[in-house]
């Protein structure tokens, strides 16, 4: 399997979404979970914030409407995927063509979920997320770009530096299979297991 | 030079350092659910790669079964179920299935098998892993790739962590149990408060809880945002491994499992045990708790317009108006069960109060018991009969039910549930159900009363 091209940008209409603590219950029911497959869950994401009980849009839901049902980022609110590991919600926000979600904090499982992806999450203060809030509803439909390898974000006239660790930052830009890349490692983990003693050997009884 | 408990236990898993600054870590011991590891599964197999070490990997059905009986509540649930065990068939993994003695919620029953000890390194694909550290273990959640990564290579990427120590020193009063303790340190830090730390519980209200109590605190620590909880190994933990079927056969020596004394922590919070009282949330997120005997906010507890706004939502969503009393709240439902509160010390602290009661009419009480091992030995000790005459209805089988409610169990829309569960999440146990979380003892007096009690009038 080979490496995905690299990605340096990230670019497109940005979705205001300020709620605090939006859980991955809420990105992805978990009537959507019964499933083996990663594939067929853009639908279920943000399922009850989208539609409602009898499966109508509701209208006055951000991302069902224009020009947000095209958008490819998210400013989002505090502790945003907080909650259970379901990869699933990055999996559906992924097919809703979601390329970025830019807060102040993520959970933590939820942020590692988000690199394995390719979901882009660039850290900022509460000051530049109020910034980018006010600038979004300032101008219905305005694009941010995200630079990765600069970490700067651009938006209108301004731009703002973001936070990103190094390792996720690698690992989005050039698209890697974190698995495969591990594997080059395997004498190192070969090695760390025959410094093991016997009894921290777990071996469960079948 | 003096280290916290968190850094040893990440110093001992070291496998080496990456270039991009990560490093890998060894885990010890992973453990699946039919829900999360599929994708990991299939995605392993469509590399072409094999299970490093098959005997290092427990699998259990816990989360969409049934417990009303031993079947699949529908076909798609099935699916999950006999694809866990095809797996783990194909890749000679352990596999707790339905019908089997040891099945039971992943959380619940590790410790039941004897599979965790102190200086261990614990993986799963369920955010509540965090339970392991009870023992002086780092367990923490993972995503699915995660998981298909340690399948396929024993290890993890992994970034050091902060490291937050939350003392709660002093005596709590009687009536207080760990789930009230742990709520009340969700309620201090905040949801997101700890997002980026391992955090450390210390302090005399935490060493004096036994083992179950320190697997409550652990378990909802991830509800402030923990990716990792610990408490210090001590002679409570040594005592409890001994005497089930994989006890003796682990031990992580060289080194002591308690962080040194005078180790720096990058943030300490410190929360007066003497001063909680049992809580209940009234929100949707696990931070927005009361004392049972105070009121619901209103706006005017809020400065911010941003606060307000949330509080607005979560009270429209709940139900509820601004100041009303917590024990106004009536219930439709009570829930017992999860890998948070449904252990037998659990049971016994709800059976306590139901003994020679009723449930209120109107209510629906369930109790779910975490593992077939637990409901045996509550059977045993006359628990269910306690349970059953006050009206609770007891589930043969074990697993996660109306915690997430991905089974049979769901609650209603604007259907309000006494919970002993972890989350009371917008839609969390059903589209439009209200769920207000607390300890098991208190979720029975709701049930008892029709409205959320206070488990201290109930002397």
């Amino acid at each position: 399997m080979k490496d995905k091209p690299m990605i340096k940008t990230i670019k497109g209409i940005a979705a205001p979404l300020p709620l605090a603590n939006v859980d991955t219950d809420v990105i992805m029911p978990k009537r959507f979970l019964i499933t083996i497959s990663r594939e067929g869950l853009a639908d279920g994401t943000f399922a009850d914030l989208r539609f409602d009980a009898a499966g109508q849009k509701r209208q006055e839901f951000i991302l069902n409407k224009t020009p947000w049902t095209q958008a490819t980022i998210l400013v989002v609110g505090d502790n945003f995927g907080c909650g259970s590991s379901r990869e699933h919600a990055v999996w559906g926000m992924r097919q809703l063509k979601i390329d970025a979600c830019i807060g102040t904090g993520f959970a933590g499982i939820f942020y590692d979920n988000a690199r394995k992806n390719g979901l882009a999450l660039p850290v900022v203060s509460p000051e530049v997320r109020d910034l980018l809030l006010q600038f979004l509803d300032n101008q219905s439909g305005a694009e941010i770009s995200i630079n990765l390898e600069r970490r700067m974000i651009a938006a209108g006239e301004s731009s703002v530096p973001f936070e990103m660790d190094d390792a996720t930052r690698i690992a989005l830009i050039r698209g890697r299979d974190d698995t495969l890349d591990t594997l080059s490692y395997a004498s190192a983990i070969r090695e760390f297991e025959t410094g093991l003693d016997e009894k921290m050997r777990i071996s469960v009884i079948k | 030079m003096t280290r916290t408990l968190y850094d040893k236990l990440v110093d001992n898993h070291k496998v080496c350092d990456l270039p991009d600054g990560d490093m890998l870590i060894y885990v010890d011991f992973h453990i699946m659910n039919e829900y999360t590891s599929p994708q990991a599964f299939s995605g392993m197999e469509s590399k072409g790669l094999k299970v490093w070490r098959p005997e290092a990997h427990l699998a259990v059905v816990d989360h969409v079964n049934a417990t009303r009986s031993v079947e699949a509540p529908d076909a798609q649930s099935k699916l999950l179920i006999d694809n866990l065990e095809k797996n783990c068939t194909k890749h000679q993994i352990a596999f707790y299935g339905l019908g089997d003695p040891r099945q039971g919620i992943e959380h619940v029953i590790v410790p039941e098998q004897g599979l965790v000890a102190p200086g261990m390194l614990i993986a799963c694909g369920d955010s509540h892993t965090t339970t392991y550290g009870a023992f002086g273990a780092l367990g923490f959640g993972i995503g699915t790739s995660e998981v298909e990564h340690v399948l396929a290579t024993q290890t993890l990427r992994y970034k050091r962590m902060k490291t937050m120590r939350v003392t709660v020193e002093g005596t709590t009063a009687p009536g207080v149990m760990a789930k009230d303790i742990i709520m009340k340190v969700v309620q201090v830090v905040g949801a997101g408060g700890a997002n980026g730390f391992a955090v450390e519980f210390a302090g005399s209200a935490i060493v004096g809880l036994d083992m179950a109590g320190r697997m409550t605190v652990c378990n909802m620590a991830v509800e402030l945002g923990a990716r990792a909880a610990l408490i210090a190994a001590d002679e409570t933990t040594e005592a409890a491994l001994t005497g089930y079927p994989h006890s003796g056969q682990f031990a992580f020596s060289g080194e002591d499992w308690v962080s040194d004394s005078g180790a720096i922590f990058d943030k300490e919070v410190t929360v007066s045990g003497a001063d909680i009282e049992p809580l209940i949330t009234w929100g949707t997120s696990p931070d927005q708790s009361v004392p049972i005997t105070a009121n619901v906010p209103s706006a005017l507890d809020y400065v911010s317009p941003k606060a307000k706004a949330a509080l607005e939502r979560a009270l429209q969503y709940m139900g509820l108006t601004e100041g009303q009393a917590a024990q106004s709240i009536k219930i439709d439902t009570a829930f017992i069960g999860s890998c948070t509160n449904s252990r037998i010390e659990d049971l016994r602290e709800a059976a306590k109060i139901l003994e020679g009661r009723q449930v209120a009419e109107g209510v629906e009480a369930i109790v779910v018991p975490g593992s077939a091992m637990t409901r045996l030995k509550a059977e045993s000790e006359g628990l269910r009969t306690i349970f059953e005459t006050a009206g609770f209805e007891w589930r043969p089988e074990a697993g996660c039910s109306m915690c997430l409610a991905m089974n049979d169990d769901i609650a209603m829309e604007g259907e309000r549930v006494a919970s002993s569960t972890n989350r009371n999440f917008e839609g969390r146990q059903g589209r439009g159900a209200r769920t207000h979380l607390m300890s098991p003892a208190m979720v029975a007096a709701a049930a008892v009363c029709g409205h959320l009690a206070d488990i201290r009038d109930f002397e």
